[in-house]
């Protein structure tokens, strides 16, 4: 059955370690809206669901969002209370943990027991799907032992655990967009194979998933893209018709902004193909979408269309990779930068046997170099211009005993580097290597379960 | 002397970073549709492999999106490995958007009242 009626989908986070206050606006403006509502967290990148293994290994009742009760506090009870229902991916390597903890807080807020809903089948680490993960790999099957590996799944549990009635849905692994896509596909009842419906909800989902970048945060640029009160973003508001078309807003009061510049660079954030932008769900093709304003933070998407989804899910794999060790020492004042440079020498000298280093000046170059350090070499340097230059060095080494040589080597710059460097900082910690592959569809079983 | 000046790409437009893995993806937006000619004439694969030399992009890839009056930058293996493997404090890339937005351009002088910011004008060449 269709429904005609268009419903509203708030974003409050974008990230995990997004702000923790971005959500009471967010639903205090659904609750004015008067229409059907849905709150969504969007809380996982490429290596936040491993770094959830490596917690739930340590201690079982974690892995699964480190915020998410600062996140809820606020607004669990409101949403209960008002019918909004919440669609999270908060569940990261154990959703089953979210939804219990989720349950806990409710009592401990003196709420009513919210009906909660995990989507499972994305989590690929167990030792059953070894062998599709070593068809897909091949020669890219990393040899360190495996931390984690999850399949991006779609849509179709998160709608079908709302049409069975969940208040709030936890999800680990899904397609960011999914999160707005699969409480579309409960409202509206669009056929699975309504392409072109499902790409522009899709598209809806990908300028809410990174919360503030659609009104005006990663945007202010000043005498460029001004920002009104930057302290105090609004998060992103998705009203979205029977056709799929989208409108874009934020809370009354909150501030940011929203207008076709932020918006279409959101669109075009993190694509590749703009014609065939790859999810479970859909295919989604941009070439021919419009961005347009309909009055103050108020800016339509349409012209957006669909082609049909993928036999192909992606997976992306977690694996343990050595070590990385950085340090720092600051120079100042005349010759700063050949004393920098000097000191980047000796590191090189007394540590070349064991690796490779990068070399940043931090204050000459600090980003546009390579991790060969060729911009470095292509200028010598001794200009003597700045006057404030932080020397830094990183290396990464499968051995923890090797990489802390790094460290030791910086430390002892104080007293047999050049004249005058100070404040040395430095950092070592286990590192994460990741990488992708694409299994089919069928190796993949996602399910949703109502959690009692 | 001719009836061109030469400015920087911000002028015209602005851009977004994103990653994926070892790939870095720039937008490039234009101010007003009137400069999107412009962009589409010098802000080529080319231009940009060469902006990016010392990243040594693999492949430069360029999409446009008219209706948006925006394209789309596909920079391979220019993230030392990627936010996962990069010595690189900006493991993201998520600075190189900016980069970009120095490359110069050559701007038909009528084109000028389109141009956004407050830059001094700089000399006709």
């Amino acid at each position: 059955m269709v429904n005609n009626t268009p419903f509203r989908i708030g974003c409050a986070a974008g990230f995990s370690g997004d702000r923790t206050d971005a959500a009471l606006p967010v639903v205090r403006s659904l609750i004015a809206s008067g229409l059907p509502s849905f709150l969504m967290f969007e809380t996982l990148a490429e290596r936040t669901l491993a770094l959830a293994q490596l917690a739930r290994r340590t201690s079982p009742d974690e892995g699964y969002e480190p915020l998410l009760v600062d996140l809820l506090e606020p607004v669990l009870g409101l949403c209960l209370d008002h019918g909004i229902r919440i669609v999270s991916n908060f569940g990261a390597a154990n959703p089953s943990g979210a939804a219990t903890r989720i349950k806990a807080l409710a009592q401990k807020l003196g709420l009513r027991a919210p009906r909660v809903a995990v989507v499972e089948g994305d989590d690929l680490s167990g030792l059953e799907h070894r062998a599709v993960l070593e068809r897909a790999l091949g020669a890219s099957m990393p040899t360190e032992p495996m931390v984690s590996a999850n399949a991006y799944i779609g849509a179709q549990s998160i709608a079908g655990a709302l049409r069975a009635g969940a208040e709030v849905v936890v999800c680990g692994r899904v397609a960011d967009p999914s999160l707005v896509l699969g409480p579309a596909l409960a409202h509206f009842g669009w056929a699975t194979d309504d392409w072109d419906r499902l790409a522009r909800a899709t598209m809806a989902g990908h300028l809410l998933e990174c919360g503030a970048q659609v009104t005006g945060g990663y945007f202010a640029d000043p005498g460029y893209k001004d920002v009104p009160d930057l302290a105090q973003l609004g998060y992103p508001i998705a009203e979205i018709d029977v056709e799929g078309h989208c409108t874009i807003t934020k809370p009354v009061g909150t501030g940011g902004c929203i207008n076709e510049q932020t918006v279409k660079e959101q669109l075009l954030y993190e694509l590749h193909d703009p014609s065939s932008y790859l999810t479970p769900d859909v295919i989604a093709d941009i070439t021919q979408a419009t961005v347009r304003s309909l009055g103050p933070d108020t800016v339509r998407l349409e012209g957006v269309k669909g082609h049909a989804r993928p036999e192909h899910l992606k997976v992306n794999v977690c694996f343990e990779s050595g070590w990385f060790a950085e340090g720092e020492i600051s120079y100042a004042g005349p010759r700063a930068e050949n004393r920098a440079r000097l000191a980047a020498r000796v590191l090189q000298e007394r540590l070349q046997h064991i690796g490779a280093l990068r070399i940043d000046l931090i204050g000459v170059t600090s980003v546009l170099g390579d991790d060969h350090s060729r911009w470095l070499a292509s200028s010598p340097g001794s200009a003597d211009t700045s006057r404030d230059v932080r020397l830094r060095v990183a290396m990464q080494h499968p051995q923890r005993d090797s990489a802390q040589k790094l460290i030791r080597e910086v430390t002892a710059l104080y007293t047999c580097g050049p004249a005058g460097g100070g404040g040395v900082r430095t950092a070592l910690r286990p590192r994460l290597g990741t990488v992708s592959c694409l299994v089919p569809r069928t190796a993949v079983t996602e399910r949703f379960r109502m959690v009692d | 002397m001719n009836d061109y000046i030469t400015i920087p790409l911000y002028r015209l437009a602005h851009s977004r970073t994103g990653d994926k893995g070892n790939r870095s993806n720039l937008s490039v937006i234009a101010w007003h549709p009137a400069l999107w000619e412009v962009l589409v004439a010098q802000v080529t694969e080319a231009a940009v492999a060469q902006h990016f030399a010392s990243r040594q992009p693999r492949r430069v890839t360029r999409y446009l999106l008219p209706a948006l009056h925006a394209m789309n930058l596909v920079l391979d293996d220019v993230l030392d490995g990627g936010v996962n493997d990069s010595l690189n404090l900006d493991g993201h890339g998520k600075a190189l958007s900016y980069w970009l937005l120095d490359l110069p351009i050559q701007l038909p002088i009528s084109l000028q009242p389109y141009l956004a910011g407050t830059d001094a004008q700089p000399a006709i060449s």
